[in-house]
C-alpha cells in the first residue's frame, strides 16, 4: 500500500514542483535502506531550519516507509518538535526538500480542542464537505469515547481530551499521523492506556506514524524504528525487532533501553558508578556497554 | 500517649436558624422603615426627600395616567437605538483592527486616541452639531458603547490562544474557517464583557443626555420634578433608571449563559 506523496512543503518564498530528488538521498545514518523510488510516507532531503541564524535542523535526511511507526527521541530543544511542525506544514520557514502525504493529521501534547465546540463538532472541524455527525461518532467510538460526544471539551478528563484529539486526527484517515508528545501531560496510568490505544489504532489503520517523545520506554513499546535526534540531524537510528505486543520485562527490551539511553547521554541506573562491585559483576548485559564506554 | 480526637462536623449538621434570603432582606427593610419613620415624625421634610409611602403613591399615579410608561418607552428606545449603532460601529472597528494587521495600524491608534476624550465632555459639541432633538442623545449613547465594545472585542480577538489557531490550521481550516470557528468564538467572552460595560455606559449616557436637554422621557420627568421640588417624582425616576439597568444586566447574563455555556462557570460555592 504505497502512500502517494502529494504536498511538498517548500520554502515560503519559492514554489518548487513536487518531485523526488533525482540524486537520491545522501549517505547518512538516518537514511532508510530503501532507494529514492521506494514508496515512502515521508521524504526529507537536506532540510534546514534556522532560528536567528542558529540551525536547529541542519541538512536533515529522513525517510519514513508507508505504515511504519517511527519514534523520534531527543533532548528538549534538539529540534524534534520543530521537525514535526515542519512535516505538519505549520512551519514553512525552511530550506530543503520535504515531501509529505496530502492527508496528514497532528495530535499535540495538549489536546487543543476548541472549548466552544462540543466534542463531536471538534472531531469534524475542518473536514472537507459536510460530514454527518455519524462520522464523528464512529471515530469517537473507536477511541472509546462514544458516550462523551456531546460533552463540552472542558468537562473532559485529561485522558478523555487526548483521546478526543486522537479521534479528531484519525477521522481524517491520514496517511501520516504526527504525534507530538501526546502522552506527556497524562498521568502514568492513563498514559499506559493511551499508548495501548495508539498501538491498536495504528495496527488497524496502517498509517505511518511519527511519534515525537522523550520517553525511551514509550518509543520502544510502540515504534518499528527509533531515531535519536541531536545537533539538528538524525544522529542515530535503531530498528526495533521485538515482537508485539511488547513486554517491558523482556531482557532484550532492557538492553535496547540501555542502549538508547546511552545514545541520549543518560547513564543507566544499573551502571551507576556507585553500584557495589558484587552487583556490577552480576549486572545484566545491558549495563556492560556502559562500563566499556 | 494518643492525641485527643475531635469529630469533623459535616456541613449539613450546621443548623441555619434564619434562611439566607430573609437575612439579606433585613438590611434594606430596616432602612426603609427608618426612612418612613423619619418622614412621619417630620425629621425628614418632604422638600428634602418624600416618604416611601408618598413615593409609592406617586409611582402608581404616574403609571396610572400613562406618564411614566410613555417616558420609559421613549428612554428605552433611545438606549436601544444608541446601543445598536454603537454596537455595529464598535464591533466592526474591532473586527477590522483585530483581524488584519493593516486594519490594526489604521484603526487602533485612532480609536485609542479618541478614547481618551471623556465622552461626557462631547455634549456641547453634539448640541452644536446635532441640535437638541433625539440625535445628540443617541450619539452620546452610541459613543460610550462604541469604545467599550471596541476595546473588549479587539482584546478578545487578539487574546485567542495561538495554540488553537495552530490546531485549526493543522486541521485544514482556511483563513475564513479560522475566523469563524476559532477566532470569533474565542473572542466571545471578551465581547460579552464589553456588552455588559457598554450597557452600563449606555444608561449613564442616557441620564446625562436627558437631563441636559429633553422634552420627553424619564430625564424630562426628572427635570420638571426638580423645578417643582417634587422629590417623590425624582425618586420614582431614579428607581426606574435602576430597574431598567438591572433588567439590562439580567438580559446580558442570560445571553452569557446561553452563548458561553461551554465555559465551566465558577458557581461561587
Amino acid at each position: 500500500m504505497a502512500t502517494e506523496l502529494h504536498g511538498q512543503i517548500g520554502p515560503v518564498e519559492k514554489e518548487t514542483p513536487a518531485e523526488i530528488p533525482a540524486d537520491g538521498p545522501a549517505d547518512g545514518p538516518a537514511d532508510a535502506p530503501a532507494g529514492p523510488d521506494a514508496p515512502a510516507a515521508v521524504r526529507v532531503h537536506g532540510l534546514t531550519r534556522t532560528f536567528d541564524g542558529r540551525a536547529v535542523i541542519d541538512r536533515l535526511e529522513l525517510t519514513v516507509r508507508p505504515g511504519e511507526f517511527v519514534a523520534l527521541l531527543g533532548h528538549s530543544g534538539c529540534g524534534k518538535s520543530t521537525l514535526l511542525r515542519i512535516l505538519a506544514g505549520l512551519d514553512r520557514e525552511i530550506e530543503g526538500e520535504v515531501l509529505v502525504p496530502r492527508t496528514k493529521a497532528v495530535a499535540f501534547q495538549s489536546p487543543r480542542l476548541m472549548p466552544w465546540k462540543r466534542v463531536w463538532r471538534n472531531v469534524l472541524l475542518g473536514l472537507p464537505g459536510r460530514p454527518g455527525r455519524a462520522v464523528a461518532e464512529r471515530a469517537l467510538a473507536e477511541v472509546g469515547l462514544g458516550h462523551r460526544s456531546t460533552a463540552w471539551p472542558k468537562t473532559l478528563s485529561g485522558g478523555e481530551a487526548q483521546r478526543a484529539s486522537l479521534a479528531r486526527a484519525l477521522v481524517r484517515e491520514p496517511d501520516l499521523l504526527l504525534l507530538d508528545e501526546p502522552f506527556g501531560a497524562l498521568d502514568a496510568l492513563t498514559r499506559i492506556k493511551a499508548q495501548q490505544l495508539v498501538a491498536e489504532l495504528w495496527q488497524r489503520r496502517g498509517c505511518a506514524v511519527l511519534l515525537v517523545t522523550h520517553d525511551v520506554e514509550e518509543a520502544l513499546l510502540l515504534a518499528d524504528r527509533v531515531l535519536v535526534m541531536d545537533h539538528g540531524v538524525i544522529a542515530y537510528e535503531r530498528e526495533i525487532g521485538l515482537d508485539r505486543p511488547r513486554d517491558i520485562s523482556d531482557p532484550r527490551f532492557a538492553e535496547l533501553r540501555a542502549e538508547l539511553l546511552d545514545r541520549l547521554g543518560v547513564v543507566a541506573p544499573t551502571a551507576a558508578p556507585t553500584a557495589a562491585p558484587t552487583t556490577a559483576t552480576a549486572a545484566s548485559p545491558a549495563a556492560s556497554p556502559r562500563k566499556a564506554a | 500517649m494518643s492525641p485527643v480526637l475531635e469529630p469533623v462536623v459535616p456541613l449539613s449538621a450546621r443548623r441555619r436558624t434564619v434562611p439566607r434570603w430573609l437575612r439579606r432582606t433585613t438590611g434594606p427593610l430596616v432602612l426603609l422603615i427608618a426612612w418612613q419613620v423619619c418622614s412621619a415624625t417630620g425629621v425628614l421634610s418632604p422638600d428634602t426627600l418624600a416618604s416611601p409611602g408618598t413615593i409609592a403613591r406617586t409611582a402608581s399615579d404616574l403609571i396610572g395616567d400613562g406618564t411614566l410608561p410613555h417616558a420609559m418607552l421613549v428612554s428605552v428606545q433611545r438606549v436601544l437605538v444608541g446601543l445598536l449603532i454603537g454596537a455595529v460601529a464598535g464591533v466592526s472597528l474591532a473586527l477590522v483592527s483585530g483581524l488584519s494587521r493593516l486594519g490594526e495600524d489604521l484603526v487602533d491608534a485612532t480609536v485609542q486616541m479618541l478614547r481618551t476624550i471623556p465622552w461626557v465632555g462631547m455634549i456641547p459639541l453634539f448640541i452644536i452639531w446635532l441640535g437638541i432633538g433625539e440625535a445628540p442623545k443617541i450619539a452620546l449613547i452610541s459613543l460610550g458603547v462604541t469604545f467599550h465594545l471596541y476595546l473588549n472585542v479587539y482584546a478578545g480577538i487578539r487574546g485567542v490562544d495561538a495554540q488553537l489557531i495552530e490546531a485549526g490550521t493543522s486541521l485544514g481550516l482556511g483563513r475564513w474557517g479560522l475566523i469563524r470557528h476559532v477566532v470569533l468564538p474565542g473572542a466571545l467572552p471578551g465581547a460579552m464583557t464589553g456588552l455588559r460595560y457598554s450597557l452600563a455606559t449606555a444608561w449613564l449616557a442616557l441620564v446625562f443626555g436627558e437631563t441636559i436637554n429633553a422634552d420627553d422621557g424619564i430625564g424630562f420627568l426628572l427635570n420638571r420634578a426638580r423645578e417643582f421640588f417634587q422629590t417623590d417624582v425624582i425618586v420614582v425616576c431614579l428607581i426606574v433608571y435602576a430597574a431598567l439597568g438591572l433588567l439590562a444586566d439580567f438580559i446580558v447574563r442570560t445571553l452569557e449563559r446561553l452563548l458561553l455555556q461551554w465555559r465551566p462557570s465558577f458557581t461561587g460555592k
